[in-house]
């Protein structure tokens, strides 16, 4: 199983860059989303795969019984999903006040922070 | 003990708790936020004092034994660290009182500001590797949105560069820690110590400590991925880029010298080479960067990256002489630092503008700004007997030691070009005249926004005077800290608490 699922994580981060070399800001958000998926994924393969072993332990027994698969990549898993909703949802909204002030997604059109200075005279 | 070591980042979300019912009043807001600071700086006070006195501090949450629970912990990095946080914290709450604008307060800027310092103090004293993953999100979080707080033109576009960028550090670092826990099966900082020595890969291990280096070094800001850097921290209000500049990048590198000294065996040669390479190159794109520009703040932010480059070489030449340079750098640079800015805004209050060739004649004045101006930025340059030489001394010797010549002329010629830089500001800011002859003087502001302004760069300017002329005992604490860094056995055995037989993987 671990083969197929490493080559899921590639492919999402693969499209994820290109996404991501766009100049549209857009692009680049879902081309960041795809990527945070893979990462997701990639936690979880990294905690083995195991087949039909939820990690319960039986009444009355203080350790399980046959091998169980990991809880604790799904606990990192999840606590990165809610963080990096936040995220997104905060640079979606970002985005989309960007647009209605400047005008514009074309990451190359934004020059206000850093302008492009014009020559300087040798006198200061 | 427990309660204790969790108060630094209680404190600051409490009084975020309290000031956000408060934001629609100016005055009160300001205050309940000065009050959280103070009480945080008392906290790490008392910490240090602590650490100082009974060695290594660590507290289990829930009571849950370490590896398996969350696990905080406070050595002396981390406590000076804290401490300076919290003066930090206090200044810029001070200073913002009069520098924050209405609008601003109501939209909950100090709400913003003490999570922001919520998000610093946890990065400094927790010890485990998803925690601190989820303290650089708070950090974050509460940075994103203090930086486009108001919603100004300038400052969207600098936070659309700030969010792109970060949210790729967030993802490298979610990543490396999810396959160092692939590899080792623990996220603990100190089990990690024990556990990665016995992974029998050493691909894999340096593949993960490349990773660990971007995804820090992105924060950190160090070259090449500081280019978020200069392009954001201009565009808020000044306290806000204050706060950044003295803490948001130093929590990298504390970051990165908590895991190449305490997780990464240091027989490890591959990512140190890389830190040396990097930092290098830190030191000298930041300074011709602030060399090529001819504004107030960024000049000072591309300096803030030259000096990463020196904390990281810190970490990069790897003795206990070169760490304790980085540690005692790290304490000068965040308190001159933070005070370069807050000066820069009060210079901008006097004279209207950040453009050196349209500002002028802050020296005739204001010559109490300027003596304060002077103290921080030479010291930044390392002039002695200013904290800067002392720290830069101690980079230099070390890598004398090691008969790095090439680092020293690096350093030298990085110190030189800062010079020349402040020298620049010094020129055009303060001895020539204003061109529009409109300069005011400090006399003339109100008296309590005076108070506001001039206080904490006063304490601040102190604090560098006091590390310049009486460097003895912090050199000794950094030297102290560096050996706990070198030889973490009281830290493994203060979180695992079992008598450990040292017989460490550095």
């Amino acid at each position: 199983m671990e083969g197929p699922l490493a080559l899921v994580v590639g492919i999402l981060i693969a499209t994820g860059v290109y996404l991501m070399l766009a100049r549209n800001l857009l692009h680049y958000l879902f081309g960041l989303i795809l990527i945070s998926n893979a990462a997701n994924l990639a936690i979880f393969v990294a905690g083995r795969v195991t087949r039909a072993a939820p990690p319960l332990i039986p009444k009355g027994m203080e350790v399980a019984p046959g091998p169980i698969s990991n809880p604790l990549p799904q606990a990192l898993i999840l606590t990165a999903i809610v963080i990096g909703f936040g995220l997104l949802a905060f640079a979606l909204a970002l985005i989309a006040q960007a647009y209605k002030v400047l005008g514009t997604l074309d990451v190359d059109s934004m020059r206000i922070a850093e302008p492009v200075l014009p020559k300087r005279d040798k006198s200061p | 003990m427990s309660w204790l070591l969790a108060l630094p980042f209680l404190v600051p979300i409490l009084t975020a708790l309290a000031t956000f019912p408060a934001r629609g009043r100016k005055r009160l807001c300001g205050a309940i936020s000065v009050f959280g600071c103070t009480l945080l700086l008392g906290v790490t006070f008392i910490i240090l004092y602590l650490v100082e006195t009974g060695g290594t501090r660590a507290a289990q949450m829930g009571d849950w034994a370490a590896p398996f629970g969350i696990t905080l912990v406070a050595d002396r990095l981390s406590a000076i660290m804290l401490l300076i946080s919290g003066i930090v914290g206090l200044c810029v709450s001070v200073f913002s009182l009069s520098d924050i604008r209405k609008y601003r307060v109501k939209l909950g800027f100090h709400s913003f500001f003490q999570l922001l310092l919520a998000g610093v103090c946890g990065s400094f004293i927790t010890g485990d590797l998803f925690n601190l993953y989820v303290w650089f999100e708070v950090m974050l979080i509460a940075s994103f949105a203090l930086l486009v707080l108001g919603g100004d033109r300038i400052q969207l576009d600098g936070g659309i560069k700030y969010v792109a960028l970060n949210l790729v550090s967030t993802l490298l670092m979610l990543t490396s820690i999810g396959m160092t826990y692939g590899l080792t099966g623990t996220l603990n900082m100190a089990q990690l110590h024990v556990s990665l020595a016995t992974v029998d890969n050493p691909t894999a291990v340096s593949a993960l400590a490349v990773l660990f280096i971007c995804a820090f070094g992105i924060k950190a800001a160090i070259f090449p991925l500081f280019f978020w850097l200069p392009a954001s921290y201009h565009a808020p209000p000044v306290t806000v880029t204050a706060v950044f500049a003295g803490l948001l990048t130093k929590v990298g590198v504390y970051a990165l010298i908590r895991t190449f000294t305490l997780i990464f065996p240091s027989e490890l040669e591959f990512p140190h080479t890389i830190l040396l390479g990097t930092a290098l190159l830190t030191m000298l794109t930041g300074v011709l960067g602030a060399a090529a520009h001819y504004e107030f703040r960024k000049i000072l932010a591309f300096h803030i990256i030259s000096q990463i480059g020196f904390l990281v070489l810190g970490l990069a030449l790897d003795t206990p002489l070169a760490l304790a340079g980085a540690i005692f750098y790290t304490i000068h640079n965040i308190v001159a630092k933070t005070n370069l800015f807050l000066i820069s805004g009060t210079a901008k209050r006097l004279t209207g503008s950040y453009e050196l060739s349209q500002i002028g004649g802050l020296y005739r004045a204001s010559p109490l700004l300027s003596v304060f101006f002077f103290i921080a930025a030479f010291s930044l340059a390392g002039f002695p007997p200013l904290s800067g030489f002392w720290a830069k001394l101690l980079l230099l010797k070390a890598s004398l030691d090691l008969d790095a010549y090439w680092v020293v002329a690096v350093a030298l010629i990085t110190g030189a070009l800062t010079l020349f830089s402040m020298s620049k500001i010094w020129a055009e800011a303060f001895l020539k005249d204003h061109p529009k002859d409109y300069c005011q003087s400090l006399k003339n502001i109100p008296q309590q926004e005076r108070y506001q302004r001039l206080l904490p760069v006063a304490l601040l300017a102190l604090i560098t005077l006091v590390l310049g002329l009486a460097p003895g005992p912090f050199i000794e604490y950094s030297l102290a800290a560096a050996g706990e860094l070198l030889n973490p056995s009281d830290y493994i055995e203060a979180v695992l608490e079992m008598e450990t037989q040292y017989a460490g993987n550095h």
